[in-house]
């Protein structure tokens, strides 16, 4: 990995295309100013980056376009609160300072192989997003690939474009769900935890990557025991509150061990070692 | 072998404006009556017959820093297009720091293995520290809730320190503990030190055994686990904490920041700030959620930090050094080393149990 001599000091970048992907969610497609840093950039699949707009703040957010498509690195941010209402603002052309990378990825080497099962839930599919992606570039590597993503509704999909593609191929099993009844909708409706439950997959062979708002990870995570999945073969990413990026400032610990450095990137063995409170 | 010198207690505040020449020196001073780690000046009164009420923690890491300045620039050919520039500051000026005590020193250390010792060092922290000469007065007695000798530390400890001195009747015998420490030793008001060695040696042992021990012995304290993840435990212990953060900014080892930018017209600039994990808002987040809702989950996370993950991650170095100054300056004295000796083994009796829901938190939507 190379060393930034400045952890705290971001590198300028352009963003180049914005997308609106709901009514709250913007994808950024962004490339770094200096070229060479572009060329010689290195990520794994599951890193975050820090976004700054310089006079508001920074916020985390994951590299969600995969190292294996580097054009461009993607970001989507929801809009929540001070920083992600301002790049809601930003418009193709404008400057954003990034850091990246940080934090740990997938350990996709041990998943190759295997069955891989994704579960997400609203923005978190973007962690997702890379893996997934990186794995159909890999498609080879892998055995079934089932995604299971779940949204309020419909509008609130994202990465329609995605669906739409895994959707047609015949390698790909997805599975679309919304809370509730929504006209036009005609595929599950039900909470992702629940949906689960009823597609009862096997834990034969399977690791399960799961990310979503707390409450449907708790969930699922619940359930995913029940289907009798081993706590190693479950792997989340988590967030947090976070300053620094670099496992200094205090926020984002669990115990000893602090989602920007140590993570985000967690099995549900180690969490249950650390005793987080999930 | 430490080099030695002698400074007579009339020539102190020569020696200190001989050493303000080519460094920033920063020393307790009185302000009313408290007393005060500042920027020392001619006009100051030194004061160092207790512990400053504040750890010297801020030469090295200030209050507030800069990180870098930021400065956006219109397009001249299009006046929509905004370019930005960066521009951070790593070199610092020398400073020394006079009059820190063993247990501020130690600190310094606690800090080092965060900030230097890693494969991401922090340039501002490491920058100034590695500028910085730490000359630590040896304690004659304890103040109230002093208990570094529980904690690894003592009245002489030297870890931290470049530069020990001790007070005698005519005035402060001075040892070199590090090579960076030397330069101290040149300066024209230091005289032979070896005629004052025997004396200042016996002082400094005789001042240990005046420091208590809450946790009953000498070494490591090890926390009982099933009391630290008892809910009621903290319930007990910190019912009456007022999440004001007293603690965490007079600790000489609390480390945690915030950054936050300002900004005015085009220019502006990205700041680090002390922040501290008994705060609310420390931990919520955008949408609402918060990982650490109550003051209990908050006191136990600074407890669990300085005694338990800390040790976990630095080979069982414990991340409190004893100074007291969170029991002394508490507004409603919670007192640390107290909470650490229930956890330790000392017999604990729920007695005190607050009635549901009096988290007071009006930051957090998530309630207890």
């Amino acid at each position: 990995m190379t060393e930034n001599i400045n952890p705290y000091l971001p590198d300028l970048a352009t963003i180049i295309k914005v997308i609106e992907e709901t009514p709250n969610i913007k994808s950024y497609q962004v490339i770094f100013n200096d070229p060479e840093k572009m060329k010689t950039f290195f990520y794994e699949p599951g890193q975050v980056g820090q976004l700054s707009v310089f006079g508001v703040g920074e916020s985390t957010f994951v590299i969600n376009s995969p190292p294996t498509r580097m054009d461009y690195l993607q970001f989507s941010v929801m809009r929540v609160g001070e920083v992600t209402s301002v790049i809601h603002e930003l418009h193709e052309g404008d400057q954003i300072g990034v850091r990246a990378p940080l934090g740990n990825w997938f350990p996709y080497e041990e998943m190759k192989g295997k069955k891989i099962l994704f579960i997400g839930g609203g923005i978190g599919l973007a962690p997702l997003r890379t893996l997934i992606l990186f794995m159909l570039d890999n498609r080879a590597d892998y055995d079934d690939i089932t995604i299971l993503y779940g949204s309020r509704t419909p509008p609130d999909l994202c990465y329609k474009d995605d669906l739409k593609e895994w959707e047609s191929r015949s390698d790909v099993n997805l599975i679309l769900t919304v809370d509730t009844e929504y006209p036009g909708w005609d595929k599950r409706t039900g909470f992702v935890p629940t949906v689960l439950n009823e597609i009862a997959p096997s834990p034969d062979d399977t690791i399960a990557i799961t990310c979503g708002p707390p409450i449907m990870i708790k969930f699922v995570l619940q359930n995913l025991a029940k289907l009798n999945f081993k706590d190693e073969n479950i792997i989340t990413t988590l967030e947090a509150r976070m300053k620094c990026g670099i496992g200094i400032c205090g926020r984002c610990n669990i115990g000893s061990k602090y989602i920007c450095k140590d993570g985000p990137v967690f099995s549900l063995a180690q969490l249950k070692e650390y005793q987080a409170e999930i | 072998m430490a080099d030695t010198g002698f400074v007579q207690k009339e020539k102190l505040n020569d020696f200190l404006n001989e050493l303000s020449k080519d460094a920033v020196v920063y020393a307790p001073c009185l302000e009313g009556d408290t007393v005060i780690f500042k920027t020392f000046s001619p006009n100051a009164t030194l004061c160092l017959d207790r512990p400053a009420n504040n750890p010297p923690k801020l030469a090295v890491f200030p209050q507030s820093e800069t990180l870098f300045s930021f400065k956006y620039k219109k397009d001249a050919e299009d006046p929509r297009k905004m370019s930005v520039e960066l521009d951070a500051n790593t070199d610092f000026p020398r400073a020394v720091i006079f009059g820190a005590r063993p247990c501020d020193a130690k600190g310094f250390r606690i800090y080092d293995r965060v900030y230097i010792d890693t494969n991401t060092p922090d340039p501002y922290y490491k920058g100034r520290r590695e500028k910085t000469i730490i000359v630590t007065l040896c304690c004659s007695a304890p103040s109230p809730g002093c208990f570094c000798v529980a904690v690894g530390g003592g009245p002489a400890h030297r870890e931290g320190s470049d530069v020990l001195i001790t007070q005698l009747e005519k005035g402060y015998f001075i040892e070199s503990v590090t090579d960076k420490g030397k330069a101290i030793l040149k300066v024209p008001q230091i005289e032979d030190g070896a005629p004052y060695a025997e004396e200042a040696h016996k002082k400094q042992l005789g001042s240990h055994d005046l420091v208590k021990n809450p946790f009953g012995e000498n070494g490591q304290p090890k926390i009982s686990r099933s009391l630290f993840d008892l809910d009621e435990f903290w319930e007990n212990m910190v019912g009456k904490c007022l999440s004001c953060g007293a603690c965490t900014y007079l600790c000489p080892t609390c480390y945690c920041f915030n950054i936050t930018d300002e900004q005015a017209l085009e220019n502006g600039e990205r700041m680090r700030s002390w922040d501290g994990c008994m705060f609310p808002h420390f931990t919520l987040e955008g949408s609402g959620h918060n990982p650490r809702p109550t003051k209990f989950k908050r006191f136990k996370n600074r407890v669990g930090h300085k005694f338990l993950y800390y040790p976990e991650k630095y080979n069982g170095a414990i991340a409190c050094c004893g100074c007291g100054r969170c029991i002394r300056y508490c507004p409603v004295s919670v007192d640390i080393s107290e909470i650490v000796s229930y956890l330790r083994g000392s017999k604990f009796e729920f007695t005190n149990v607050p009635p549901e829901n009096m988290e007071i938190d009006t930051n957090s939507q998530e309630q207890k």
